[in-house]
């Protein structure tokens, strides 16, 4: 009983870490179709930013949460102006672009920090369900991710704002004949997934050693999850995010972590073998 | 302005000769000393204390005079926790600066990609790093602990504190996969029972799952030979989880390199290890050490048992370079099997000469407050794993690393 409440945990959390590694890609690439290879390091920077703001004195729970989002959202403003405005729509020149662009902050990264492991300490202790102690920073990640599926959900759906950047980027011109100008809203949306990847970072910089190469940790799982995902947004992210999760952590309690890790990667081969448009194009069609 | 041939023939040889002349006088003078550490990269919290090592001993020795008249030339590369860079950086070493004799590698995997090296280009190698054990080779000298000498302290003594299922957490590569192997045999022969044995490669930074399953299995002990540091997350969760105070934990790699000071002291205190230095050890040799250390480095914070290793690895060396008054290789390994032993830091170290290794001093110490607390100290251990296998005297052509069958 309290095995399978643990197992539980982990798995939610397994789904929930997938979830907030890919929601800043879901809105770059899933919506604005921008490839961007730097987003393991656009994470790697928010885990950056918390560590040197707590190093400063900042309550570790403001420098995740508010932050480590908006420096990285305004790095990733900063990158849109300068290069990616000029490459929408060039798929292949946006993937060398920010491919560069990885390289360049893992480079200052290692200039700034050096190129050494840091870490902090998680700020919630561990407590106990039954006979076992699980680690409760893992509900903070859970409830960080379902807020934040939430939070997505009503921003898209909901409001006017969402209607706008949903629409941009269905027909641009469109848009722009009725007085939105895409390429405001192509900028605002590239911050709000420059944020999205720096929250990430931030949140699970805890539970890690960081160090200026840590992004690449996160790249390949975050594209399997938005590319197995499909077409919609939110939908796709927590179907796939879930499938793979799951999948890994019963790998992993059934054999060892490699094994999970070997899972996850089979089972989205199998998955674009039999969906090769991700799940959404098949179920949950027109949903967010 | 017109060159022709004949002039410029003429002033280019002119200048070849020039650059050439000062490299043919120098060539004879200094003695080159080759050093292939990680200071960069993951691994850089073991390499970069070792380079200071490295560096400070070819300082004091210079300052002493030299050895055999000479000044001894530092010629190190930086391998950036890169597995490949080791074999190039090798090549380099041995066929072009040509050095005499080379000093490094951290991870058993870095020594194995460049050993062979060493071995056909005849230059003298020291590994200075703790590690699984076994390497037969008359070319390399290793004055790390090994597991006979470590794991067998360390297992009697956590198993004493806790209990007797062991569970083992290892690094997924030659070190983690023998060490694991060795911990297993030491469970058993102190009647315990190894409950669950779990390898991870170098990047995995999420242990999570791993705690469950820790305590699924109704474990006493957890022995980590855990490497780098994605796998230092794992004592940070497992601290997060509150198990700290509900399981004990033993390794035989957390604090080489100094990761007690990157652990909180409430993450760390208790943790057992069983290491050939600490900080905390109170000798002459050590206080003068470290006082020498902080003069060149400011403080002597970073100090660690690679670093300490790789100290005395180079002054064996040196004594053995002194001792048989020539360069040549053959004379230096002669007068190393010569029972030759140095006092370091840590205590007198000897050179084994049936296997290459070295008879040390073992400390079983606990982490306290960011500290290695010393508890008992093993006086001038044996490698027995490696002296069971591995006899140079008796056959010098074996090339082989042997392994423990279970």
């Amino acid at each position: 009983m309290d095995l399978s409440v643990v197992i539980l945990v982990e798995m939610l959390y397994a789904v929930a870490s997938l979830v907030l590694i890919s929601s800043g890609l879901a809105v770059v690439f899933g919506m604005m179709k921008v490839i961007n290879l730097a987003h393991g390091e656009f994470m790697m920077m928010g885990g950056y930013v918390t560590i040197t703001a707590v190093g400063l004195g900042v309550n570790i729970f403001v420098a995740m949460l508010i932050i480590a989002p908006l420096v990285v959202g305004l790095i990733g403003l900063v990158v849109e102006r300068l290069v990616i405005r000029h490459l929408y729509g060039r798929l292949v020149d946006t993937m060398l672009a920010t491919w560069g662009l990885s390289l360049l902050f893992i480079g200052l990264a290692t200039m700034i920090f050096g190129n050494t492991t840091t870490g902090i300490s998680t700020p919630i202790p561990g407590f106990t369900v039954g006979n076992y102690q699980i680690n409760g920073y893992n509900f903070f990640i859970i409830v960080v991710a379902v807020v934040l599926v939430i939070a997505m959900l009503v921003v898209l759906k909901s409001t006017r704002l969402g209607l706008i950047a949903r629409g941009t980027m269905q027909r641009p011109d469109m848009a722009a004949a009725l007085g939105y100008s895409p390429d405001r809203i192509y900028m605002a949306t590239f911050f709000c997934g420059s944020a999205l990847s720096g929250l990430a970072g931030a949140v699970l910089a805890p539970l890690v050693g960081l160090v200026p190469t840590s992004g690449g940790a996160y790249i390949a799982k975050a594209f399997i999850t938005v590319i197995a995902g499909g077409p919609s947004l939110v939908a796709g992210l927590i179907s796939s995010a879930s499938l793979f999760g799951v999948v890994n952590q019963v790998f992993t309690f059934a054999i060892s972590p490699v094994f999970g890790e070997v899972a996850l990667l089979v089972s989205a081969v199998i998955l674009l073998r039999l969906l090769p448009q991700g799940v959404t194009a098949k179920f949950f069609k027109g949903k967010m | 302005m017109t060159v022709n041939r004949r002039a410029f023939l003429g002033t280019t040889a002119a200048l070849t000769g020039a650059a050439m002349l000062p490299g043919f006088a120098l060539a004879g003078e200094t003695i080159k000393l080759g050093s292939v550490l990680d200071t960069s990269g993951i691994f850089d919290a073991y390499g970069k204390p070792m380079d200071m090592a490295m560096r400070l001993a070819v300082s004091q020795i210079n300052a002493a005079g030299g050895l055999l008249g000479k000044q001894v030339e530092v010629i190190a590369y930086d391998t950036q926790s890169d597995m490949a860079l080791y074999s190039q950086y090798a090549q380099q070493l041995t066929r072009q600066d040509k050095v005499d004799v080379v000093q490094g590698g951290i991870l058993s995997a870095s020594r194995e990609a460049i050993r062979q090296t060493m071995r056909k280009t005849k230059t003298l190698y020291f590994y200075n790093v703790l590690y699984e054990g076994g390497v037969c080779d008359r070319n390399i000298f290793i004055n790390g602990v090994t597991p006979a000498q470590q794991v067998a302290a360390l297992v009697p003594y956590a198993m004493g504190k806790s209990g007797k299922k062991v569970y083992i957490l290892a690094a997924d590569y030659n070190y983690g996969q023998i060490t694991a192997r060795w911990i297993q045999k030491f469970v058993t022969d102190n009647g315990g029972e190894t409950v669950g044995v779990d390898f991870f490669p170098l990047d995995v930074s999420d242990f999570g799952s791993t705690i469950a399953k820790i305590q699924t299995a109704g474990t006493d002990l957890v022995i980590a030979p855990l490497v780098g540091g994605a796998h230092l997350s794992f004592f940070r969760q497992w601290a997060a989880a509150g198990m700290k105070d509900r399981i004990p934990l033993a390794s035989t790699t957390l604090g080489v390199g100094n990761e007690h000071k990157v652990l909180t002291a409430a993450e760390g205190n208790g943790i057992m290890v069983a290491y050939n230095y600490s900080q905390e050890l109170d000798t002459p040799a050590n206080a003068a050490f470290k006082a020498a250390w902080a003069a060149a480095y400011g403080d002597s914070k970073a100090i660690h048992e690679l670093a300490v290793s790789n100290y005395q690895g180079v002054m064996t060396w040196a004594k053995a370079v002194a001792q048989a008054g020539s360069l040549d290789r053959e004379a230096i390994i002669t007068a190393l099997e010569s029972g030759l032993s140095i006092d370091g830091p840590a205590g007198k170290v000897t050179v084994d000469p049936k296997t290459h290794h070295a008879v040390l001093d073992v400390h079983l110490m606990e982490f306290e407050n960011q500290g290695m607390k010393v508890i008992e100290t093993l006086p001038q251990r044996q490698p027995i794993d490696t002296q069971s296998v591995c006899d140079l005297a008796a056959n010098p052509g074996d090339n082989t690393q042997y392994e423990i069958d279970i």
